[in-house]
Parts: C-alpha cells; sequence; structure tokens
C-alpha cells in the first residue's frame, strides 16, 4: 500500500478555494462570474471527493455538476442583459433565516472541534474504508447486489422524480404539443 | 544522492503505470513526453490538414515555406506569437482572458488517463471513462464564456450554438459509451470496469475488439459515438459554432495572436482525446492487430517492425521528394533540408528497428496508428460532407442518435445477460 498521495496541505488549499469561491460567488455583481466562481467551488468540491477516496462521486461530480448544470447556468444566465443588473442596488431580504442556518452550521462545527478534540467519537467507529480502486465496484453493489442492493428503490424513486420534472419542464415550455 | 537514483530507476523494473506505482519523477517525465508529443501530433496534424485537404480539392496546399509548405506551421506559429494581442475594449476582460486557458486544459488534462500502452499511461483511474467525459465536457465551458466575453454578436451566437450542440450530443454519446462499458463485464466473474486500461485488457481477454462484440451492436455504439464526437469538437460537418459564411469566426471571432492559437490547440488536442476514447473503447487500444490470433514469436517480430517500417517509408518518400526537387540553385537549401529531415526520419527507424525500443514502442505504435486514422477521417470529412442547418444537427442528435443509443443499451443489456434471462425463463416453465 502506498503512503496517501492527498496531504493535509490538499485539504487546505481546496478548501480555501471553496470558501473563497463561494465568497465571490455571493459578492460578484456580474452573474457570469459569480457562475465561473461556484465552477470553481465546484470542482474544488469534486478534489476533496477524491481525497475521500470516492473517485466515482468525484467524476458525477465533474459530468453533472460543472459540465452540465452550469453550462446551463451560464446558458440562462448570458441571455440576461448584464448591464441593467450591473445598476441595480444588490439587496437581500433573507439575511434573518441566512444568519439562522449559518449560526447552527457553526454551532454544528464547533461541537464536532470541542467533542472530538477531547477524544468523544461522534462517528459510528467503523466506517466502511473501501481502497480507492473499488469505490465505483462498492456503490454498484450497494445499488444493484441481489443481497446487499438497500437502495435500489431509494435510486430509482430519484430518478422517478426527476423524469416528473423533465416532463413538467416540456409540458410548461410548450402550450400546445 | 544514491537514493534518488534508486528511486528514480526502481520505476523502470516495475509494470505499472508511473502513477500507480507512485514515481513522482516518472510521472513528470510522462506528462511532457505527452505534452511535447500532443504538440507535436498538432503541428504535423496542421500541415497535413491543409495538405490533404489540397489535395482532395486538386490544389497543391502550401508550397512556399519549406519543401512542399513543411515548415509552413512553424511559420504560422511564428506568426501567431509575434501578432498583436487585442482585447476589445467592450470585453469582459478577466472572463477573456480566462476562457482560452479553460479550453486548453480541458483538452489536455484529459491525456492523463489516456492508455498508450500497458504501462504507457501517466496514471490509471478507477474512473478513467468517466474522467474524460467529465473533463472534455468542461470545454464547454471555455467557448461559452469566450463567446460571452467578446461582448460582440456573433461570438455570443456562436457560443449559444455550440453550447446547445455540446450539451444534446454528450447524452448520445454517453449512451454508447455505458454499453461499450456493459461489454467489459462480460467474463466469467461479471464484473466490468470504467479503468482505460482495464477496457483493452477485457477486450484481450474476450478475445475480441467490442467494435465486433454482439454484432452488429458493437459496430451500432460505435457508429453513435463516431457521429458525437464530431459534434463534440464542433468539426465539420457540425462546425455551426464558427460556420464562416454565418458567423465569421464563430466563438472566436475576437480572439487574435496568442490566445486564438491556444483555442487552435485545444481544438486539435481535444480531437485527439475523443479518438483516443473511440480506440480505447471499441479498436481495442494499444493490442496490435489479431493479438490472439496470430501468436507465436514470428507474428511477435513481425508486427514489432512496423514503427521502424513507418518511418523507413516516410525517409523514402523524403529522399523521393529530395531527388525530384527543381535543379535551381534557389532550391539548394531546401533540398538539403529535404535530405537531412529524410536521415532524421531514417534514423528514428533506425532506432525503433533496435531490439529494446522496439518491444517498448509497439503499443503506443498501434494507438498512434489507430488514432492517426481517426484523425485522417476528421479531414476527409471536412473536405466532403457540407454543413448541416441548425434544426438539422438538432433533429439527428435527439431524435435519430438518442433513440438509437437508448435501444443499444437496452438490447446490450439483454444479449450480455441472456444465459441468466434463460435460465430465469426455463425455472418458470418449470
Amino acid at each position: 500500500m502506498n503512503p496517501p498521495v492527498a496531504t493535509a496541505f490538499f485539504f487546505y488549499l481546496l478548501a480555501a478555494t471553496m470558501i473563497i469561491g463561494g465568497i465571490l460567488v455571493i459578492t460578484r455583481k456580474n452573474a457570469v462570474h459569480s457562475a465561473l466562481a461556484l465552477i470553481t467551488a465546484l470542482l474544488a468540491q469534486a478534489a476533496l471527493y477524491l481525497m475521500l477516496y470516492a473517485p466515482f462521486v468525484a467524476g458525477v461530480q465533474i459530468i453533472l455538476y460543472a459540465g452540465g448544470i452550469m453550462v446551463l447556468f451560464l446558458f440562462v444566465i448570458m441571455l440576461i442583459s448584464i448591464e441593467r443588473n450591473m445598476k441595480e442596488r444588490q439587496f437581500n431580504k433573507q439575511w434573518l433565516v441566512g444568519i439562522v442556518a449559518a449560526a447552527a452550521l457553526g454551532a454544528l462545527f464547533v461541537t464536532v472541534y470541542t467533542k472530538t478534540s477531547r477524544g468523544v467519537s461522534l462517528f459510528i467507529e467503523g466506517r466502511m474504508s473501501y481502497g480507492e480502486s473499488q469505490n465505483t465496484q462498492m456503490i454498484a453493489n450497494l445499488l444493484f447486489d441481489r443481497r446487499a442492493g438497500m437502495y435500489m428503490f431509494a435510486f430509482e424513486i430519484a430518478s422517478l422524480l426527476l423524469l416528473v420534472a423533465i416532463i413538467g419542464a416540456v409540458v410548461m415550455a410548450k402550450k400546445r404539443i | 544522492m544514491h537514493a534518488i537514483v534508486e528511486y528514480i530507476s526502481s520505476y523502470l523494473q516495475s509494470n505499472q503505470t508511473p502513477g500507480a506505482a507512485g514515481n513522482f519523477v516518472w510521472a513528470t517525465i510522462y506528462i511532457l513526453l505527452v505534452f511535447v508529443g500532443l504538440s507535436i501530433a498538432v503541428i504535423c496534424m496542421n500541415w497535413l490538414e491543409r495538405k490533404i485537404l489540397a489535395h482532395m480539392q486538386v490544389r497543391l496546399g502550401p508550397m512556399r515555406v519549406g519543401p512542399h509548405g513543411l515548415l509552413q506551421p512553424i511559420a504560422d506559429a511564428l506568426k501567431l506569437l509575434l501578432k498583436e494581442d487585442i482585447i476589445p475594449a467592450e470585453a469582459d476582460a478577466t472572463v477573456f482572458w480566462i476562457a482560452p486557458f479553460i479550453v486548453v486544459l480541458a483538452a489536455f488534462t484529459v491525456f492523463v488517463v489516456v492508455p498508450f500502452g500497458p504501462t504507457h499511461a501517466i496514471t490509471d483511474m478507477n474512473i478513467g471513462i468517466l474522467f474524460m467525459l467529465g473533463v472534455s465536457s468542461l470545454a464547454v465551458l471555455g467557448i461559452v464564456t469566450a463567446g460571452w466575453a467578446s461582448n460582440s454578436h456573433y461570438p455570443l451566437i456562436g457560443a449559444l450554438r455550440s453550447s446547445a450542440q455540446m450539451v444534446s450530443y454528450e447524452v448520445a454519446m454517453g449512451l454508447a459509451v455505458v454499453s461499450a462499458i456493459m461489454m467489459t463485464s462480460a467474463n466469467a466473474e461479471g464484473t466490468g470496469t470504467l479503468s482505460m486500461i482495464g477496457i483493452v485488457q477485457a477486450q484481450l481477454e474476450q478475445h475480441e475488439w467490442f467494435l465486433f462484440k454482439y454484432f452488429p451492436l458493437g459496430i451500432v455504439a460505435f457508429g453513435i459515438f463516431a457521429i458525437a464526437m464530431v459534434a463534440e469538437t464542433n468539426r465539420a460537418p457540425f462546425d455551426l459554432p464558427e460556420a464562416e459564411s454565418e458567423l465569421t469566426a464563430g466563438f472566436h471571432t475576437e480572439y487574435s495572436g496568442f490566445r486564438w492559437s491556444l483555442f487552435f490547440l485545444a481544438e486539435y488536442s481535444a480531437m485527439i482525446a475523443v479518438s483516443s476514447i473511440a480506440v480505447t473503447l471499441w479498436l481495442g487500444g494499444w493490442l496490435r492487430p489479431f493479438p490472439n490470433a496470430l501468436t507465436g514469436p514470428t507474428w511477435d517480430l513481425v508486427f514489432s517492425l512496423f514503427p521502424g517500417l513507418t518511418f523507413l517509408f516516410l525517409a523514402a518518400l523524403c529522399f523521393y521528394s529530395t531527388v525530384r526537387m527543381p535543379k535551381h540553385p534557389l532550391f539548394r537549401i531546401q533540398t538539403m533540408g529535404l535530405a537531412g529531415f529524410g536521415v532524421v526520419l531514417a534514423l528514428i527507424a533506425a532506432i525503433l528497428f533496435w531490439g529494446p525500443a522496439r518491444v517498448r514502442v509497439q503499443d503506443i505504435y498501434w494507438f498512434s496508428a489507430k488514432v492517426a486514422g481517426f484523425m485522417y477521417l476528421y479531414i476527409w470529412y471536412r473536405g466532403t460532407f457540407p454543413r448541416y442547418r441548425f434544426d438539422q444537427l438538432m433533429k439527428v442528435g435527439w431524435k435519430v442518435l438518442l433513440p438509437t443509443g437508448l435501444a443499444l443499451l437496452i438490447l446490450t443489456a439483454i444479449v450480455g445477460m441472456r444465459t441468466e434471462i434463460l435460465s430465469m425463463f426455463q425455472e418458470g416453465l418449470r
């Protein structure tokens, strides 16, 4: 077994990229710049998945979010007149909800940090740890295996939901089919 | 000092890719080699495309710079580097600046997992093919941002067309790829693989290229991919994002000089990247023809002579052209240069005939030869087919390729599981 290539340095680098990207998303006035910052954050997130030995999730993250959804985002944003948006004053009517959510998340982080630094583990000890090379196969087993495949139903329900969303979009976009 | 030499040479004995062996130095060397090789391939493609297109249209093509225009790509590169680099006044300078780099990064990063041979890849990922599809789909971001940042009409229309086109053909492409990945699981254990090296090894173990597997399913999947990959790389006949007659030059209208050359570089390396996906998935990657039927040391020797013979043939072509050069004093330097180029090619051929090099280089040669076939097809398409109209393009993508791909996926699954399905029926009858 080789020593892990992904050291703490990479974690801090990626985490910093994500945080800076996230801040840029909400502070940029230009929507296209925000979208590009969001793409950066999503790519850094994919790299974090890689560090967690979950390459399949990382690959899907790149294909779906960075490659697919963000292209549609950009597509829509580019059809908006940016010049008018730039002149408008930015407003935020959800600051109260935002503060509550941020405080809750911060409290969670502080709790986890203080508990774990005192030696109390909040997480299940025997977490499943597979090598990087088995990740995709393990996901397939959890989904499709006859005995261990317990997420098949949930997976199918989720895809059915997406199908409903697609049909709904078509119905709403087209008056007459 | 000794430890460093040990570390570097430790890779030479191993049978892994440098990424899998965890050897940092060799990984860097491989990355540099792939980068240099790609740049040379793009330069060659540039020259070949102009020459072949010209000959298809009964022209001569570039003939002025160097013998048979051989130095034309270098002259062009110099011109592009020396040209003034213009950023339009109304453009979004930052995004305009970033866009070409996104395209180039996406086009070059995918080569991390391209298997030129069982050990000749920078690294082998468990999600190889997924990584290639994902990263190459990032190129569309660069194109869209380039079109938008130019703040001009034609680039924006080109960018919108290109994103619509690339997003819709990605779907059909993905379906074709999934059917090929399903074929990798047709072994005793029933476990498939997404790793690029694993896919080629599966073809070796199953004794056939996936092109011919479950005839005609493999060929249909390959056909879908072959159409979708031309659309993905925005090449003729699907080059609507840069349709000259309608959009000037599409998304890169406002780009000039070095930045334009980055787009050019990215386009050609993306072509090579998708061709290498096709070669890996359906044409047996680095495997030489008939690795299972024509076995034995004699056949091994015969096939390992091919790389050297190819270079010898090129050298012979050079010498033949040298003899045919005009006998005018003004052409003396060009004639000498061509003869010198022939000598260099012959020397490379001599190195490739040498035992150890012959064995090491074989896989790379067969892989590159198959990819080169695709590159020729790209040029051929450009010389042959008229450009599609945009509604026709969308119709082909969504109404022809997508349903065919879906049907193919289901059929491949049924054929792959035929023994299980049959036994289920027999149990049901009993």
